[in-house]
């Protein structure tokens, strides 16, 4: 039995496999056996490490996207319906 | 205002429960949710103000990933100030008011981008690396390119801005809401999950496709050309 669970642990991810685990490493989904299984890739391969980089700066860029600004009308539109809430009661 | 009114939508998802000591009140003015809030209940106008600027141009983006024209949003988002409005006095802040304030903007969006009759949105189960750049044994055959420095030292921000936000436009409408919620608005996955209706899980897939299809379209616009010749990798 022994055997059976070293023969699991020690099976490689390969990168096909580490790419498609990226998002569940991330958001700290991973099993603790997978994830040292991830991580272990890692620390040999550098197109994964590049790769999970990426993914990393892909994550930051997006939260520099900003909303576009209100336009004047809507503001008017919106400060209405304020006004018409505020006079419903 | 159609069903302005509905109740259903207004319900207030629950709050993780490690932010909650974050909601005590505090006496001093500021321009917190939670103070503009006091202020919108007194019939502050710039109160209202202030949190429309906030939150209109997430709330617009958000709306646009469940109906098709821009007037249609708009009214959604003014559908979503009134039905806030009106449940102002049952709003316990369990959720923060962003959380909130999607939520009701989900429900209305949901219910009007279906009366659109949007074409159901097709399955993407595929890979989130194309197989094609794996070799038989899974390891990488075209790795990844290059870009993270040429977008940090040498791209202009406001070209990167317009590139992910085309990026964002052209993912699936279901990736789409949870990469904006998610990585634009900086919502918690749990926040996430509620404000969509959704599982982790489904939010985690939904999340992992998405990144990786910003990732590629990054590589795309600023990775070096994949050279025919091997090695070639430093610029």
């Amino acid at each position: 039995m022994n055997l059976w669970i070293f023969g699991r642990r020690s099976r490689p991810l390969v990168c096909q496999q580490v790419v498609e685990m990226v998002t569940d490493y991330l958001e700290g989904a991973l099993s603790p056996r997978d994830r040292a299984r991830f991580e272990t890739h890692l620390a040999d391969c550098p197109n994964c490490t590049e790769y999970l980089a990426q993914i990393r700066e892909t994550i930051r860029l997006a939260g520099r996207v900003t909303p576009e600004d209100l336009t004047p009308e809507m503001r008017t539109d919106l400060t209405d319906l304020y006004r018409r809430w505020r006079s419903e009661d | 205002m159609r069903e302005a009114g509905r109740a259903e939508s207004v319900t207030e998802p629950r709050r993780p429960a490690s932010a909650f000591s974050c909601t005590l009140p505090t006496m001093e003015p500021d321009d917190s949710d939670e103070w503009l809030l006091r202020g919108l209940r007194s019939g502050d106008e710039q109160a209202f103000g202030t949190l429309v600027d906030r939150y209109y141009g997430s709330m617009i983006r958000l709306a646009l990933s469940f109906v098709r024209s821009r007037a249609v949003a708009e009214e959604v988002v003014q559908d979503t100030w009134l039905a806030m409005l009106r449940g102002l006095g049952a709003f316990e802040g369990r959720s923060t008011l962003k959380t909130w304030l999607f939520s009701i903007l989900v429900n209305r969006a949901r219910t009007t981008g279906a009366r659109e009759a949007r074409s159901v949105p097709i399955a993407d189960t595929g890979p989130v690396v194309d197989a094609s750049r794996f070799g038989p044994s899974g390891t990488w055959a075209e790795p990844p390119e290059q870009w993270i420095e040429e977008a940090e030292s040498r791209v202009d921000a406001e070209k990167l801005r317009d590139l992910l936000r085309a990026a964002i436009d052209a993912l699936p409408a279901r990736q789409r809401e949870v990469v904006l919620l998610r990585d634009v608005e900086g919502l918690t996955s749990t926040e996430v999950c509620e404000v969509l209706a959704i599982s982790e899980a489904n939010q985690r897939v939904l999340l992992h496709r998405g990144r990786g299809k910003l990732r590629q379209a990054l590589e795309t616009a600023l990775g070096g050309p994949i050279s025919s010749s091997s090695g070639g990798g430093t610029r």
